[in-house]
């Protein structure tokens, strides 16, 4: 009987530990974003969002930051979704299990831990020297590609994973070549969980700064970029850049940044969701 | 009708001139280390039922697939012999996969449409063969339809999703999927033991009547359909087949002690 009342209170007990550890990151998070709100809300308007960046805080906006994270996300969709969703299927579904696939794969899942200022050096080296490109927007979304690729491709493999093999096996049956199956069945069924990955993927590019700096992103660039070789900057450059200045008002004009970005990320994750559920609705098995 | 059935069956049995479509010959199937099927022989003759039957892991299922070559895909897999279909050998290196799989239906286990409509479901096989007539797709997926007595419930509903079908009527579905493409042989992997005894009766049925047009080559797990539809049976234990012949003789005078054993229920 007493055993039986020590175990049960044994599970109360480490209910409400992990209670207390969930809201611990959730309470510092919403101090850290409560923070920010208060100080940064009344900075936006729509002169900081078209301002471009100034020497006087009260003038200063980000228009050329956010278009240049516009150009940036643009560019980097489009390069790394085709590049990693291919390299998951081919890692998915035609790739044996040789030793160099192995290796393949290994080094995928290791590249998606490599911290992104080492992805800024290569960018530099390969893109903007040696390719010759620049500091530009086409150097910055490549070099960011490559940091999102692994993303893209782990995502891919799972949202591809989960399509039943007897779909598969149905359709070689039916005398479908493997091209065939991927473009019929397998790509249908897995796209909302490839959209979900290639989404959150891209958000975590538009809040990268480290590898842009790098690469040659400026702080302060007084035009928004209109080519793929323009120089560029984005708004993590603009909020680091802001934040480490003396004057007062720039911090509230970081704060204000932060909330723009914030916004953007959660509306990204929030289609991303959106995609995942109208598709997973769709495709029931 | 328990006598019509019966002198129907002895009927059918009794076309002795009938043609061999499958010929499997001195069969060994290993994975990796693991010799799945020891050399097996077997005809298989055109227009006729027959069941493989034995108990769980004896290898029925891994001789079935080999008339379609879906033991491709398996990792380890490896074999020896020949299986011929109207004399040719389909393991022969020229011989193209695709075009072999339009000749060799398959109807699995469970039930498993595309999640895509009734008529894109049966329509599939055509559009991969690159057809684009489409009242040529329209007639043929009506036909395959009737054919397996699924068009009259479903003629209204055929922009719906093949997953809001009851399980048998997905079962027939993926049957007139697979005779949409005019297959000659039909493979069939347990094709009802995920469905109730009203849904299994229809299956039965249809799979005597397309007896008449197809070849068919069915596992099955349950004694008494082997029985009820099939005209030839073939018993695997461990990876080898002990015994086969008429399914009459199979079920009533059994040669090897083991079948006997099995199809009384004593083991398996």
């Amino acid at each position: 009987m007493s055993n039986r009342n020590y175990n049960r209170s044994k599970d109360k007990l480490f209910k409400y530990w992990g209670i207390a550890c969930t809201s611990f990151g959730l309470i510092l998070l919403a101090i850290f974003i409560g923070n920010i709100i208060i100080e940064g809300i009344g900075r936006i308007n729509w002169d900081f969002l078209t301002n471009l960046p100034s020497r006087r805080p009260g003038k200063a906006g980000i228009y050329t930051a956010m278009l240049g994270s516009v150009w940036i996300l643009c560019l980097t969709a489009i390069i790394a979704f085709p590049l990693g969703v291919a390299s998951a299927i081919y890692l998915e579904e035609y790739g044996n299990k040789s030793r160099l696939n192995n290796l393949l794969e290994i080094n995928i899942s290791n590249l998606a831990g490599v911290p992104s200022i080492i992805y800024g050096l290569l960018g530099l080296e390969v893109f903007v020297r040696i390719f010759g490109l620049g500091g530009s927007v086409l150097a910055g979304a490549m070099t960011l590609s490559l940091l999102i690729l692994p993303i893209i491709i782990v995502a891919t493999r799972e949202a591809i994973k989960a399509v039943p093999k007897s779909i598969k096996e149905a359709s070689f049956a039916m005398g479908a070549t493997k091209w065939q199956t991927i473009w019929n069945q397998i790509l249908p069924a897995s796209f909302g969980g490839i959209l979900t990955g290639v989404i959150l993927a891209l958000s975590r590019a538009v809040g990268e700064a480290a590898p842009l700096i790098v690469v040659g992103a400026l702080a302060y660039v007084p035009f928004a970029p209109s080519s793929p070789m323009d120089e560029f900057t984005v708004m993590p450059i603009q909020i680091f850049n802001w934040v480490s200045r003396p004057q007062h008002g720039f911090s509230i004009n970081a704060s204000a940044a932060i909330i723009v970005l914030l916004t953007i990320t959660f509306l990204m994750n929030g289609i991303a969701v959106y995609f995942r559920n109208k598709w997973q609705k769709k495709v029931k098995w | 009708m328990e006598a019509i059935l019966n002198e129907q069956r002895e009927a059918a049995t009794k076309k002795v001139d009938r043609q061999v479509k499958l010929q499997a010959k001195n069969i060994d199937v290993f994975y990796s280390h693991f010799k799945a099927l020891k050399n097996i022989n077997l005809d298989i003759y055109e227009n006729s039922v027959t069941a493989f039957i034995g108990p769980s892991g004896c290898g029925k299922s891994t001789f079935l697939r080999l008339f379609n070559r879906m033991n491709d895909y398996v990792e380890g897999f490896s074999m020896n012999g020949s299986i011929l279909i109207d004399d040719k050998n389909i393991y022969d290196s020229k011989l193209v996969i695709e075009d072999l799989r339009k000749e060799v239906g398959m109807v699995f286990q469970k039930p498993n449409p595309f999640p895509k409509t009734i008529f894109e479901n049966v329509a599939y096989g055509l559009k991969i063969q690159g057809i684009k007539d489409k009242n040529f797709i329209e007639e043929r997926v009506v036909n395959s339809l009737q054919k397996v007595a699924l068009f009259d419930e479903v003629k209204d509903d055929l922009n719906k999703s093949a997953l809001a079908l009851s399980g048998g009527q997905q079962q027939r579905l993926c049957i007139a999927r697979t005779l949409a493409v005019e297959p000659s042989v039909i493979l069939m992997d347990e094709p009802t033991s995920a469905l109730d005894p009203i849904a299994t009766a229809k299956i039965e049925e249809l799979v005597y009547q397309l007896k008449e047009q197809y070849t068919i080559v069915m596992v099955t797990h349950n004694m008494q359909q082997a029985s009820r539809v099939s005209d030839n049976t073939a018993f695997f234990y461990m990876g080898e087949m002990i015994e086969v012949g008429k399914t009459k003789n199979i079920f009533t005078k059994p040669e090897n002690e083991r079948t006997e054993n099995y199809i009384t229920g004593r083991f398996g």
